[in-house]
């Protein structure tokens, strides 16, 4: 590969697959060979490229190729105003877009320094709680199907569908939400929204016992996590790694609990912590988290406090359509939001929250004018990855597929 | 969140008990060239020479995790790339960030790899999509763009549709 003759010869590109070498010349018996996993394999989870050295079936290299899905959207937000951002955030997540928005919003909201209604946060709480279960139902269906467990996938979606019904409801939209909005909510909740989510709420406990009945005890799927792929949590913090596969290392870190956003100090709520560091915690660790966010979004529905969803700022958030049509100011108001933007003050700043697959970050830059100077996303998914090599070397191919699936990666995530 | 302090003597005075500006201060007093403390976050600009320096210092201060690693061009402004790193602790529950400001002729500054691993693919992004090199990188390739790519995509003087 390196002495290839269609090689285009530029200074400092390496090959991918250079990386990796066979090792013919320590004998027949240690003899390696590389090989090649994905970009399109189902167990990848999209579009990410493993590039393996293999002695036998046992794991010595690992190199992760990303990339094949960047579509440029930090340069894309430094073109559009600061509210023509939030349908592109959907986009960085298509598992949680919801906490993509938030995380957006709140950044934008802490450089306006707005202040946002009481019930405009617990929505948001809310809406993202229902956001985490959907997203861990699709990782425990799709990572039990990875494993052979292919019944718990039909058993996920189900309930999976529920929620996307809900969004559909509350936004129009099944995985693009794009609900939120920088100074509150796009729209009020319908009618029903509530009642429809406590019937959700109220099954969802027992649901959660079904697929554990499904997996906990199964001899082949125990067999096949436990003891798998180690990282301790030295090097799950030396690595950057967050969220589920953070505690599941032992470290007790939850940006919710520690540094909390958007009311979430309301909350009361555990969060579960193992210190076995294998994929197997990382299950336990997920499962448990699922049944917390049921306790908080029954929290959120009892509790919902009464009033206005958007903030008190009219020259950042549109204005009702009630008021538009009667209203001179606020005729003017839209006009001027939709046609020039807002300006945002100059300024900087980072905002974490606790996305499902970890700590979700949006570092902002304004330089005082109505487009973002710069949008940076910190995202879980791409510091999570650099661990892989540690968790998987020394253990077979098929434990790739499991350690994969266990630190549940986004490639639209990693590759923005 | 209170009045934005923006010298880094009025920093200096009103957050004299910040574990990172004590730390960083004993260990090196040149270092922080800049401060400010704006809409309750804490900003310290730190000599392009001493990152390396300053971000072990502060590992050793107790802040522990390293979030983030990215960068700003303030094209045409000189010095033109603000390399970016938000640390985090998890036993204060604080968050500092850093800025090294680096010049357009050959940027490049150290590499905190040695420091924190994770900062790996994240400089490996910079140098990517800024052009910024760093020093003491274990592998300095590109991560989002194809190997053979032309240019730096982020940078300001790159047009957002590309070169067609």
């Amino acid at each position: 590969m390196a002495d290839n003759p269609h090689a285009p010869e530029i200074p400092g590109f390496t090959e991918t697959a250079t990386l990796v070498k066979p090792r013919p010349e320590e004998g027949p018996k240690d003899r390696t060979m590389v090989l090649n996993m994905g970009p399109q394999h189902p167990s990848t989870h999209g579009v990410l490229r493993v590039v393996l050295e293999i002695d036998g079936e046992t794991v010595v290299k690992l190199v992760p190729d990303i990339g094949y899905l960047h579509t440029g959207i930090e340069k894309t937000c430094e073109a559009k105003f600061w509210q023509q951002v939030v349908p592109l955030t959907d986009r960085i997540d298509y598992l949680c877009p919801m906490t993509n928005n938030l995380c957006y919003c709140l950044a934008g909201e802490k450089l306006l320094q707005l202040e946002i209604p009481a019930r405009a946060q617990w929505m948001r709480v809310l809406l993202n709680e229902l956001t985490r279960l959907n997203s861990h139902l699709v990782w425990l269906g799709t990572h039990a199907m990875d494993i052979g467990a292919l019944t718990v996938f039909l058993y996920t979606f189900r309930e999976r569908e529920e929620i996307l019904r809900i969004f559909e409801h509350v936004s129009g939209q099944r995985m693009m939400t794009s609900y939120f909005r920088i100074g509150g909510l796009a729209l009020e909740p319908p009618l029903d929204f509530f009642s429809s989510v406590q019937s959700l709420v109220k099954i969802l406990p027992e649901k959660i016992d079904e697929y554990e009945n499904l997996l906990t005890g199964n001899p082949i799927f125990i067999n096949r996590l436990k003891g798998v792929g180690y990282l301790s949590a030295e090097d799950a913090i030396s690595l950057g790694v967050t969220g589920p596969p953070l505690r599941a290392s032992g470290v007790d870190w939850d940006l919710r609990r520690d540094m909390p956003y958007t009311s979430y100090e309301k909350f009361q709520f555990k969060v579960p912590v193992s210190n076995d560091g294998d994929v197997w915690a990382r299950y336990l660790v997920r499962l448990q988290e699922m049944r917390e966010s049921v306790k908080i979004c029954q929290q959120a529905l009892d509790g919902m406090p009464e009033g206005s969803i958007k903030a008190d700022a009219p020259h950042v958030v549109l204005p009702d359509r009630e008021k538009m049509k009667t209203q001179m100011e606020s005729l003017i108001y839209h006009f001027k939001i939709v046609t020039e933007g807002f300006q945002v003050p100059a300024g900087e700043v980072y905002q974490a929250v606790e996305s499902p697959r970890g700590e979700m970050g949006y570092y902002a830059v304004s330089d005082g004018t109505a487009k973002p100077y710069r949008v940076h996303m910190r995202n879980p998914s791409f510091a999570t990855l650099q661990a892989l090599e540690t968790m998987c070397v020394g253990r077979l191919i098929a434990d790739v597929v499991a350690v994969i699936g266990s630190i549940d990666i986004v490639l639209g995530e990693i590759d923005r | 969140m209170g009045e934005a302090l923006l010298t880094r003597e009025a920093v200096f005075d009103a957050l004299a008990e910040n574990v990172a500006i004590q730390a960083l201060r004993a260990a090196h007093p040149e270092a922080i060239t800049n401060a400010k403390f704006d809409r309750g976050e804490l900003t310290l600009v730190i000599a392009a020479d001493q990152i390396r320096a300053a971000c072990r210092t502060l590992q050793q201060a107790g802040y522990n995790f390293l979030e983030d690693v990215t960068c700003v061009d303030w094209y045409p402004v000189e010095p033109r790339f603000q390399v970016t790193y938000h640390i985090l602790s998890h036993k204060m529950k604080e968050r500092v960030r850093l800025h090294a400001m680096v010049e357009s002729i050959d940027p490049s500054v150290d590499s905190i790899t040695p420091v924190w691993p994770a900062a790996n693919y994240y400089e490996r992004e910079v140098w990517d999509l800024f052009g910024v090199r760093f020093h003491g990188h274990p592998g300095l390739r590109r991560i989002m763009m194809p190997e053979e790519w032309e240019g730096h995509p982020l940078r300001k003087d790159y047009p957002v549709e590309g070169y067609r």
